[in-house]
């Protein structure tokens, strides 16, 4: 009989368990991530005590930047077969007088953003595909009194879908004249509701300390 | 495995000689640890918090009045310039307009306008922070919906607490319009609103914060 010859030890790890845990973690990840978007301009929310979560669906976002720019977002509905976004801009070319090919529409329906650019710009940006490019055309809807893009936006998008929730989600340093203009402007298209975008801070109270 | 498969050869059985059952798993390692960190990175777990909030219907027919509060529980709070704030009681008559009643300064810390909105809210708040001790020490039960609902109920009943008439003079921020509703609902104010600054106010919060005079329409009060 040969000598019994002690196993060598192998240099090999098993790594089964870790690459299954692995795929266990990536398919949880990929299932439950929903991507965070690019803002057109940073914005560090205010703090509040809320704990109320933003709505799924039909809801605009009215992103007012710390440099006083008007940014707007808005979904597709609750399906996205209800192609909000597309219909909202046919509306908003009406009222322009611009025509907005197929491509364009698409274009806009899948933008993920937040869009700041002057609708007579619009085409030019959904046809550019250079992000550079888009980024130096986001110069804010215009909210003049003469030039009152924002009112049309927010009368299409009501106009598209009746239960559509405003959001604001500015910057704690916005100046306070151009979230009075905003204000205004939605209260003149009888939008009284808003939700305020905020981070959530814990905050305690002690009744008896206060009370001495 | 390959411990196994060492043993067998030990055992001296022949056999036709297989490949090695070893896949070199470590490429596959590094992609899937990089997808992981990415997904991690870009995943928003939380979802944004928000707060609603009212704003009183603009009165498109001038001949309606609009409606009536109590001066004596009406509570005036002026988001200043720099962080400020300014408050003062009741109302100002226009008669009075020459003669304005002088602004209390204070700010959002904790000591500042905190103390001053539950001092005069007390008997609600104590009144909420008490259900809220029975809801968590399990004296009621009841679902989240009608803790908010029975909250809610609370706050619309009450009659005791002040009514906060929120205003901003053009220098304020937009974080401290989120601080002071935040403040209104820390404290459980029942009634607070936001509306037009009037121009007396604006000038008493020039003279306040010792700002030039900028509003036109303020002039009258000064003489």
């Amino acid at each position: 009989m040969p000598k019994i010859k002690l196993p060598t030890k192998s240099p090999h790890i098993d790594m089964t368990p870790m690459v299954d845990l692995f795929s266990v973690v990536l398919t949880f990840l990929m299932l439950t991530t929903t991507m965070r978007q690019p803002e057109p301009a940073p914005v560090d929310t205010p703090t509040s005590i809320s704990e109320k979560t933003t709505p799924d669906a039909n809801w605009m976002t009215l992103l007012l930047s710390k440099d006083d720019k008007v940014f707007l977002n808005f979904d597709n509905g609750p399906d996205t077969l209800l192609a909000f976004r597309p219909k909202i801009l046919i509306e908003m070319g009406k009222r322009y007088s611009i025509e907005f090919t197929d491509a364009e529409l698409a274009e806009f329906k899948k933008y993920p953003s937040s869009i700041g650019v002057p609708i007579l710009k619009m085409k030019e940006f959904l046809d550019s595909k250079d992000n550079k490019v888009r980024t130096a055309m986001q110069t804010g809807i215009p909210i003049d009194s003469t030039d009152n893009q924002l009112a049309d936006w927010i009368y299409c998008t009501r106009s598209v879908n009746p239960n559509v929730q405003a959001q604001i989600k500015g910057d704690a340093k916005t100046g306070f004249e151009v979230v009075k203009r905003v204000l205004d402007i939605m209260a003149d298209k009888n939008v009284f509701k808003f939700n305020l975008i905020t981070t959530l801070e814990a905050v305690k109270i002690n009744l008896a300390e206060i009370q001495k | 495995m390959a411990e196994i498969i060492q043993e067998e050869k030990a055992g001296g059985k022949k056999k036709a000689k297989k490949h090695a059952p070893h896949i070199d798993m470590t490429p596959m390692v590094d992609l899937m640890c990089l997808l992981i960190t990415f997904f991690m990175l870009t995943t928003a777990f939380s979802k944004a918090k928000i707060m609603e909030i009212n704003l009183p219907e603009k009165l498109k027919d001038k001949t309606v009045e609009p409606p009536k509060i109590s001066a004596s529980r009406t509570l005036n709070i002026i988001l200043g310039p720099d962080n400020k704030l300014y408050w003062y009681p009741g109302t100002v008559k226009p008669e009075d307009y020459g003669n304005l009643p002088p602004l209390q300064e204070t700010d959002f810390s904790a000591n500042g306008i905190r103390p001053l909105l539950l001092e005069r809210n007390r008997s609600l708040f104590k009144k909420i922070d008490d259900f809220k001790n029975q809801v968590v020490s399990g004296k009621i039960i009841m679902a989240p919906d009608s803790v908010t609902k029975s909250i809610s109920k609370l706050k619309s009943d009450d009659d005791t607490g002040p009514i906060v008439l929120i205003k901003a003079y053009k220098k304020a921020t937009y974080g401290n319009f989120v601080d002071i509703l935040d403040e209104m609902n820390i404290c459980g104010i029942a009634r607070y609103t936001f509306v037009d600054i009037a121009f007396y106010e604006n000038t008493m919060v020039e003279h306040a914060a010792g700002i030039a005079s900028t509003a036109p329409a303020a002039t009258p009060s000064k003489k």
